[in-house]
């Protein structure tokens, strides 16, 4: 760039420009690991921050040199090459001292990772189960299931398009609709699992994240010191709503979680008995468009069109609009069909029903439909009929047995 | 100077389509494997223009989140085997042969097979993007049972798997026989060029690799197509045995992508700093030793899948060791520089480039293989800036300085040289505002692979995006740089840069058709590097 005052004065600029981003960036912006709220996320934090220091001093030192070789060894200054081309002193020296520094590095890692590993003497279990596209978690002391699915919030601004600027809310993507309530300064085991495929359960200021895979249960332990609520997400790709299934833990004093516990048991009671609710139809409707946002909107999209050849569409599909079809449509949503979950365990009645009636009267499915309650209720104790005799998988399973029974 | 050559117009060579398709010439199919490999950057390449376009702002402005997790998954297997590696074995075809003196490679036909397979396969994988239902979209790493959930894309992208790992092998046997059979008298295993060692270990690397996933894949295709359960739980099998076939594949191909750019930069530092290479004998052992551990940490890349305690020490201290060597190479790189009489032409600019960046790659990469911290680092951007840092900056990087140093001798002309320097600090600076940010990214909580965000990860990613639309746009320059070379330009002489060793700088620039055909007599000179 010799000679070319131009070039070279707009270079200093950008060199400039780039210098100065970082230092406003610093300022306003998170820049590093947080230090979370755990024992181990802070030991985590600081072994962090102590290899950062020696690859950056290890950068510094190496780069330094080399600068200034380049700066001072090149032919324009005249120099004439050396032609040395080997120094064993040398070469077994800078290989014993990364060494010296790996295994520096390496016995503060071993005792963290023991310490990480022992899940023993914890007060608290609770089971985060992956699901597409939602966490299921089971508090296994308490006998309490809660499903925590994105807020409907984020569920409406991150559809393509919808026009909605993400800048006005700031937990935008974070934020489900139940959160999961942990106590303080109390040892938490959290099992990991999944229902289809492999997820990762991530709050980074418990300091951990750890795969949640399906046939499998994985162990840690957390023991959250201060009362707040804390963010995370899935960090496994799991499918089109990988981005969309957060995490939110909330933790607060033992009072009040054995407060929050008794409150969710007779809320979860009641939920669990509405097979006599009954609704007008215009209830149904507004009840069914919530949990539709919430629960099918990741896949069969705003417009109930779906993705081609990926999400079937609900709009004018056989299932939601004849007549015959009402007992397979609220049994799907039960036990739900290939790639689509059981829905069964997590809504209740009135949910489905309304869910059904909602999918049945829009998007120019005008069936005219109202499904109450008590119809979902009835349906969880007729036979399958989205299993019963045309499903291949039955008929394999079933030839397999009757296989092996023969050759016994 | 002597030439070991005669002349260009002695050549008989076939003219049009018939020298393309069924050439057997090492230097046509390393032409031919070129030139795919930029195709195939730019293919990949405005497919990472997608990501960032979508990623710009928060927000879904330009595609669905099915779309987007093609875009991630065909970028990755583009970029890796569709432009990376082709690139490497297109070097490999020109310069081999050249650098140990031999006539050609030792089985030509096969040579012309395994790059014409390429364009086949990539044809097979590209065309899954029209179908519907979408190209594959659970990650290059193509983990079941997610991956089992791909539609009417699924067997084509098992196929291509297949066609470019048979590609592959067969790529790195003819460069094993060639090394081992053709050498010119004289040519003893640690006389050759460190470019030619690194590729024989890579070779050996494919050979060995490639295989496991061809099998890991075929098991993917029988559990969704057979009947069979080997990587569902629910049927007596286990999901993560899939990862770990996958990665004992995996770790050993990033090395297949790195050795050869260490051989680059390993011919490119010592010709500018016209001073021998330093330390060439441990430059050897070192590759050699990253190449046998890299067989013995694949499960760091499996740390959180929640592996016993004693196998993540394991993979913890194997993953750490690995530092040793690669230290080593940094550091006879410096040394090297050090005390020479440098210069600083687009190649040498690219090498150097190519020690800082990838050695901060090299950081990152001994950061997450901090068992402990890597529970943290796992599956962010963090991870995909330590990726980047070591594939583009790094192996990219020291592509593009090979095909500076030897396009003089490939076209007979020079490239602009006011040009390249400006290419190179376009890339430079754009590469750095496209990926040094990742890193806070993915501290600050940003899992890879979503297509939104939430807003705390607002700026970097705006920045992030800039960086990338700029190096994109730079990358055209680098096609004007080599298509105008290609058709004229300054004579080059035979010895195209004072102080570049080894046996190509001996035959003319352009390289004739045919070189080599009696074994040239070497002399100490022509053994230096």
């Amino acid at each position: 760039m010799k000679g070319n005052p131009k070039l070279k004065s707009s270079f200093h600029k950008i060199l400039l420009a780039l210098l100065l981003t970082p230092l406003t960036a610093i300022a306003e912006w998170g820049l590093n690991m947080t230090q979370g709220v755990t024992p181990i996320s802070r030991e985590i934090y600081s072994m962090h921050m102590v290899s950062l220091w020696v690859v950056t001093v290890i950068g510094i030192v190496v780069f330094s040199i080399m600068f200034w070789s380049i700066f001072h060894h090149r032919k324009s200054k005249g120099v004439k090459a050396a032609q040395f081309s080997h120094s064993t002193t040398v070469e077994i020296i800078w290989t014993i001292i990364p060494l010296a520094i790996i295994i520096a590095l390496a016995i503060p890692a071993t005792k963290l990772l023991i310490k990480m590993d022992d899940t023993s003497e914890a007060k608290i279990t609770v089971k985060a189960t992956g699901i597409q596209w939602k966490w299921k978690y089971d508090y296994l002391d308490e006998g309490l299931t809660i499903y925590s699915v994105l807020d409907n919030n984020s569920a409406e601004v991150s559809q393509r398009n919808s026009g909605i600027d993400p800048m006005q809310s700031e937990n935008y993507l974070r934020d489900v609709d139940e959160a999961i309530v942990l106590p303080i300064n109390t040892k938490i085991r959290i099992l990991t699992t999944a229902a289809d495929v492999i997820h990762a359960w991530w709050v980074p200021d418990l300091g951990w994240k750890r795969d949640a895979i399906p046939g499998f249960i994985n162990d840690n332990w957390a023991i959250i010191e201060k009362v707040g609520v804390y963010r995370g997400q899935c960090a496994e790709i799991c499918g089109s709503g990988h981005g969309y299934m957060p995490i939110v833990v909330k933790a607060v004093t033992m009072d009040d979680y054995t407060e929050w516990v008794s409150e969710k048991k007779i809320e979860q009671e009641a939920k669990n008995n509405t097979k006599d609710m009954v609704l007008t139809k215009a209830e149904l409707m507004t009840k069914g468009e919530g949990v539709y946002k919430a629960q099918c909107i990741a896949c069969h999209q705003a417009t109930g069109e779906g993705i081609k050849g990926v999400f079937p569409a609900i709009a004018g599909s056989s299932v939601a609009i004849e007549a015959d079809n009402r007992l397979r449509h609220v049994q799907q949503i039960i036990y739900g069909k290939g790639l689509m979950p059981a829905f069964g365990e997590q809504l209740s009645d009135v949910d489905i029903a309304s869910v059904v009636t909602f999918t049945r009267n829009s998007w120019g499915n005008n069936t005219g439909d109202v499904i109450q309650a008590k119809e979902v209720s009835e349906a969880r104790t007729k036979p399958n009929v989205i299993t019963a005799g045309d499903s291949k998988k039955e008929k394999i399973a079933k030839g397999n047995i009757d296989e092996l029974t023969k050759a016994r | 100077m002597s030439t070991l050559a005669h002349d260009d117009h002695h050549d008989h060579k076939p003219t049009g389509l018939k020298r393309w398709f069924f050439s057997t010439n090492h230097k046509d199919i390393g032409t031919l494997y070129l030139i795919f490999a930029l195709t195939m950057f730019f293919v990949g390449g405005s497919m990472a223009m997608i990501i960032r376009a979508e990623l710009f702002q928060p927000g879904l402005q330009f595609v669905d989140p099915q779309f987007y997790n093609s875009m991630v998954t065909v970028h990755a297997l583009i970029m890796i085997f569709g432009a990376v590696m082709p690139a490497g074995v297109g070097l490999a075809n020109w310069m081999i042969p050249l650098m140990i003196g031999a006539p050609d490679m030792a089985l030509p036909r096969m040579n012309n097979m395994s790059f014409w397979i390429l364009p086949f396969a990539f044809a097979l994988l590209i065309s899954t993007l029209f179908m519907e239902g979408g190209g594959p979209a659970g990650g290059w790493t193509m983990y079941p049972p997610l991956v089992l959930q791909t539609g009417n894309a699924f067997p084509f992208l098992i196929f291509a798997i297949h066609f470019l790992g048979v590609s592959s092998i067969m790529g790195a046997i003819n460069i094993i026989a060639t090394v081992f059979n053709m050498r010119a008298p004289g040519m003893t295993l640690m006389k050759m060029p460190l470019f030619v060692w690194t590729w024989v270990i890579t070779s050996f690397l494919l050979i060995a690799a490639l295989p496991v996933l061809a099998g890991g894949v075929t098991m993917l295709l029988t559990d969704k197509y057979f009947g069979t359960s080997f990587f569902d739980a629910a049927g007596g099998g286990d999901p993560v045995l899939f990862q770990h076939i996958f990665w004992f594949f995996g770790h050993p191909e990033v090395y297949i992508l790195a050795l050869p750019a260490f051989g680059i930069v390993s011919q490119v530092i010592p010709a500018f700093a016209r001073k021998p290479l330093f330390g060439y004998a441990s430059m050897v052992y070192a590759t050699a030793s990253i190449a046998i551990l890299s067989f013995f940490v694949w499960a760091h890349h499996m740390f959180t899948v929640g592996l016993p305690i004693k196998g993540e020490l394991f993979f913890m201290y194997a993953t750490m060791l690995i530092a040793v060597p690669t230290g080593v190479k940094v550091f006879n790189w410096v040394a090297t520089m050090w005390k020479g009489a440098m210069t600083f032409e687009t190649p040498m600019l690219f090498s150097i480039a190519f020690v800082i960046l990838f050695t901060i790659g090299g950081f990152s990469g001994l950061m997450l293989g901090i068992t402990p911290v890597d529970f943290q680092y796992h599956d962010t951007y963090f991870v995909v800036a330590h990726f980047h840092y070591v594939l583009l900056t790094g192996a990219v990087f020291a592509l593009m300085s090979a095909v500076y140093y030897w396009l003089p001798k490939w076209t007979g002309y020079m490239y602009d040289e006011r040009l390249g320097k400006i290419h190179f600090w376009l890339s430079l600076i754009s590469s750095n505002v496209l990926f040094f940010p990742q890193h806070f990214l993915g501290l600050a909580g940003m899992p890879r692979r979503i297509p939104d965000y939430n807003i705390q990860f607002a700026d970097f990613n705006a920045i992030s995006s800039i960086g990338g639309f700029a190096y994109g746009l730079t990358q055209l320059l680098f096609v004007y740089i080599v298509l105008k070379c290609a058709l004229g330009g300054k004579k080059a002489k035979p010895r195209v840069w004072e102080g570049a060793k080894g046996l190509e700088w001996y035959v003319p620039s352009p390289a004739p058709f045919h070189t080599f055909e009696t074994p040239p007599k070497l002399t100490k000179e022509m053994l230096e590097h």
